[in-house]
């Protein structure tokens, strides 16, 4: 049987460990290609304080690196130790782009992070920038495969349910590699990442030149981040509006919730710039609205209308009707593997399967779930309809605070007025900004999926595994002691590396 | 639904095998590469005493360790893709020591790069023993772990297929299981003995090559005992009747009985399989047979094929049980009915068969790069590299 306990405490559990572990990931995807960018530099120019730049960045890049290596573990082990049914339910799908992480991103970032560091005296100049290079293409590969199962988390294409196993199973493995939803994520999530790196180059170097320290260094690495930075910061946003899209075709309920959207609106739809969404009336108060703006991202057309919470719940509820046929087909077949006829009305009800799950919250035998229960499964569907409004605003809202911010960067940087004291203190100032856009994109990806594990298809409340309240306790417990210290730890040695600055230029030759 | 399913051109009974076999070649990888790493982290404190030396042992596995902890991870990644029944039973049944396990991982990222950024002297020494304990109780652990899969696990699933596990973290700790343990630490501090023995110049070579000889004759004498109490004092399980080895992943279909030196029946049909634990043993024996200073890399590869002689062991004679269940035998995972389905084995096979020799190629690339010792003088002259 399912404790209750058990799940709020995994789904906290994961929530505190992958926020946690996505504090490291965006700073390494986008320092990562800096560095490999900086050294390129070096390699074409030959000029040492390129070089001396990709070093001085590489430690703060290490520390980051480590915690972001020590944290990731975690999140492998966390789906087979917390999510045990889940992992058996879909792992014929979502373990593969799991697996060729580790193949194709893992152990290329591993292998080379160890020479990036202490091959620098054994590389040629070439072999260097080479290795700087894989580690760089090795975290992006890393992202792009994490997403691939994110993705199919959010739009679970290429698979089909297997009654003889009890799972679901790969029948496109091109469907699922090639989802629109997890290609958009991609690009949005690394772009993202560019960004937190371009900020945290801006930021420190910033200092540096509000203090008139390392202003050599500085000048340049601020040039690089503002160039890169502004690219990244337009993708993000560009990107963002491209999830949005495809939340209307598959996560309407999301989308919905992201708005507060408590009715259908008619086309083309007005977009709740600002407004207070009231749980108790499923009302919008004091709501700003510009006329035609949300039916243009979300339907890309002017005459589709984007539908509300309250008619979405309506079809919801159908969808649980209709699993419960395709469930009562299911015992059925388990019983009897050779009963035709159940397995004509499974497959024919397979995509409502998932529906008549939820209600494994409210009774143990769904079959005799009574109108009431039905009800209260539906209203389950929505999402957390504050949390995901302000979230999506600060968020699309710090995206374009970021465009401006590099464009005014590149625009000093490239008519040399770098020393703009103003300037120089608002970058500094913007250095938590994007860290906390990237867990707010988590938590409207993610929370927002809610109370779906695989959307349509498996509760998160039934993934869970059969483990006890006690040994969850404890594992919260050393997490929240454990990576406490450890972040103390890393601020603490982050900032001492950033006041010591890059060192002293060595002398010509091998050190 | 399973006839309409896209299947792959290699037959499912063969993708099965080699997916057993890869998973083996994945834990066997972990086991020599990062074990090493293990070992020496293992010996650090013990081995190594002044500040510089304590550096120089850790020189010798900061470059490469982490591309070896892959083989860990990945054959973690690759049990959910392939074995997701196998992943989902031991992640969860082993909760307690999964967290052990994680936590004494977690430290060594961190371990190796914050430990030279501060000159104090009880920041490193914090260090230092971090890692010395990390890796002791992750080998400790690792061998409960699969001395346990030798004698069964209680856990067992109902009709929709959920877990029930009737067990805990103490369970675990039997005497067999314990001895698992020990066989598990001695074999890999001798595996990190050797590499020191290989990788230094000077005190710390010496040290550690008379550390290599000791857990050498240690993990002999102790997987021979481990040996013998499986011939003798353990029941294994063996499948009843006729398995299908094509059908669908449903582990309840099947009947399994229990029966003393069941675990050595793969050995009477296939006598050459003999040859896995006798490399395990002869390669140990080598290892303590070698004399400290001489042939040190003869003494590394003897380790080497000892380590990867172990692991196989418990590999073969469990199958084609991967995790035999004590108190639902007939439920217990085995290759032919705990695999992913036809179709993702093909795929990952194929993804496998082309990124694993470009891995191994630029694994053996890296470790290149950093070849020779790493001398206590040269290490003293300068700054830690991180």
């Amino acid at each position: 049987m399912i404790d209750p306990t058990v799940v709020e405490l995994s789904r906290l559990q994961f929530a505190l460990t992958a926020l946690y572990h996505f504090l490291f990931v965006p700073l390494t995807l986008g320092l990562s290609l800096l560095l490999a960018i900086m050294e390129s530099v070096y390699v074409m120019t030959r000029r040492p304080i390129w070089r001396e730049m990709t070093q001085f960045w590489g430690i703060l890049f290490g520390i980051n690196f480590a915690m972001g290596v020590a944290t990731g573990i975690t999140m492998e082990f966390q789906f087979g130790t917390n999510w045990a049914y889940y992992s058996q339910y879909v792992g014929d799908i979502f373990g593969a782009p799991l697996a060729l992480e580790g193949l194709m991103a893992f152990f290329l970032e591993a292998s080379f992070v160890g020479l990036f560091f202490f091959g620098w005296d054994r590389l040629p100049r070439l072999g260097h920038l080479a290795v700087t290079w894989l580690v760089a293409i090795g975290s992006n590969l890393s992202a792009l495969w994490i997403l691939i199962a994110n993705g199919w988390m959010q739009n679970p294409v290429g698979g089909q349910f297997n009654a003889a196993t009890m799972r679901m199973e790969l029948t496109s493995f091109y469907d699922l590699v090639f989802n629109p939803v997890a290609q958009a994520k991609v690009v949005h999530t690394v772009s993202a990442g560019y960004v937190t790196g371009s900020i945290f180059v801006l930021a420190i170097s910033a200092y540096y030149l509000l203090r008139g320290r390392h202003v050599a260094i500085a000048k340049r690495s601020l040039t690089v981040a503002a160039s890169f930075g502004l690219a990244s910061a337009l993708s993000v946003v560009v990107l963002g509006d491209e999830s949005g899209y495809l939340e209307t075709v598959n996560q309407k309920l999301k989308l919905a919730a992201m708005e507060a959207m408590w009715e259908t609106k008619p086309a083309p739809a007005s977009l709740t710039l600002f407004g207070l969404p009231d749980l108790a009336t499923h009302t919008t108060r004091y709501a700003i609205e510009i006329p035609w703006v949300l039916g243009l991202i979300a339907t890309r057309s002017l005459d589709t209308p984007v539908e509300g919470i309250a008619p979405l719940i309506a079809e919801g509820r159908k969808h649980i009707e209709d699993g419960l046929v395709a469930y009562r087909a299911l015992l059925a077949l388990r019983q009897n593997p050779n009963d035709a006829a159940s397995r004509a009305t499974l497959t024919k009800g397979t995509g409502d399967l998932g529906y008549a799950l939820l209600l494994r919250r409210y009774t143990a035998n769904v079959l005799d779930a009574t109108p009431a229960q039905i009800d209260a499964a539906a209203n389950d569907l929505i999402p957390d309809v504050p949390v995901l409004f302000w979230g999506f605003r600060v968020m699309a809202g710090l995206g374009f605070y970021f465009i401006a911010l590099f464009a005014t960067a590149f625009f000093l940087a490239s008519t040399r007025r770098l020393d703009r004291r103003w300037f120089l203190r608002v970058a500094l100032l913007s250095l938590p900004l994007p860290w906390i856009a990237a867990e707010l994109g988590w938590v409207v990806a993610e929370y927002g999926r809610q109370p779906w594990a695989v959307e349509g298809i498996l509760p998160t409340f039934l993934g869970a595994s059969s483990v006890s309240v006690g040994a969850v306790l404890a594992s919260i417990a050393g997490f929240v002691m454990f990576y406490s210290a450890l972040a103390v730890t890393d601020v603490a040695l982050m900032s001492r590396a950033i006041r010591r600055g890059p060192p002293p230029p060595r002398k010509a030759g091998p050190a | 639904m399973t006839e309409t399913m896209a299947a792959g051109p290699i037959p499912y009974d063969i993708l099965r095998l080699i997916w057993w076999a890869l998973l083996g070649i994945l834990l066997i990888g972990f086991a020599v590469l990062d074990g090493y790493d293990l070992g020496t982290a293992m010996l650090l404190p013990l081995v190594g005493r002044a500040d510089a030396e304590r550096r120089q042992i850790r020189e010798t596995i900061e470059p490469n360790w982490e591309g070896h902890q892959v083989w860990f991870i990945l054959g973690g990644g690759a049990s959910f893709a392939a074995w997701p029944l196998l992943y989902a039973v031991s992640f969860s049944g082993f909760y307690i020591a999964m967290f052990l396990v994680l936590l004494s991982l977690i430290i060594r990222p961190v371990g190796f790069n914050f430990r030279d950024k501060l000159p104090n002297y009880r920041w490193r020494e914090f260090w230092d023993w971090g890692l010395a304990t990390g890796g002791f109780v992750a080998s400790i652990v690792f061998g409960v772990a699969f001395g346990n899969l030798l004698l069964g696990v209680p856990f067992g699933f109902d009709s929709e297929m959920r877990i029930s596990y009737a067990g805990g973290f103490f369970g675990l700790l039997n005497p067999f299981g314990l001895v698992s343990g020990i066989l598990s630490v001695l074999m890999l501090a001798m595996h990190g003995g050797a590499w020191l023995a290989m990788k230094t110049d000077g005190a710390v070579a010496l040290r550690a090559g008379h550390a290599a000889r000791l857990c050498g004759v240690a993990a002999a004498v102790v997987f021979a005992l481990a040996g013998w109490w499986v011939a003798a004092g353990i029941d294994g399980y063996a499948l009843v009747g006729v398995v299908s080895h094509t059908g669908p992943s449903d582990p309840l279909a099947k009947g399994v009985t229990r029966a003393a030196g069941a675990w050595l029946a793969n050995y009477h049909i296939h006598p050459p399989l003999l040859a896995a634990p006798a490399l395990g043993v002869a390669g140990a024996l080598l290892v303590a047979l070698i004399p400290v200073g001489r042939a040190r890399k003869l003494a590394f590869l003897a380790s080497a094929v000892a380590v990867a002689g172990i692991v196989a062991t418990t590999g073969i004679s469990l199958f084609p049980f991967l995790l035999p269940s004590s108190t639902h035998p007939e439920m217990s995972l085995t290759v032919w009915d705990a695999s992913s389905s036809q179709l993702t084995l093909f795929v990952m096979l194929l993804a496998t068969a082309i990124l694993l020799p470009i891995i191994l190629a630029y694994t053996a690339f890296a470790l290149g790069v950093m070849r020779g010792k790493v001398r206590l003088a040269d290490v003293a002259q300068r700054e830690s590299r991180y």
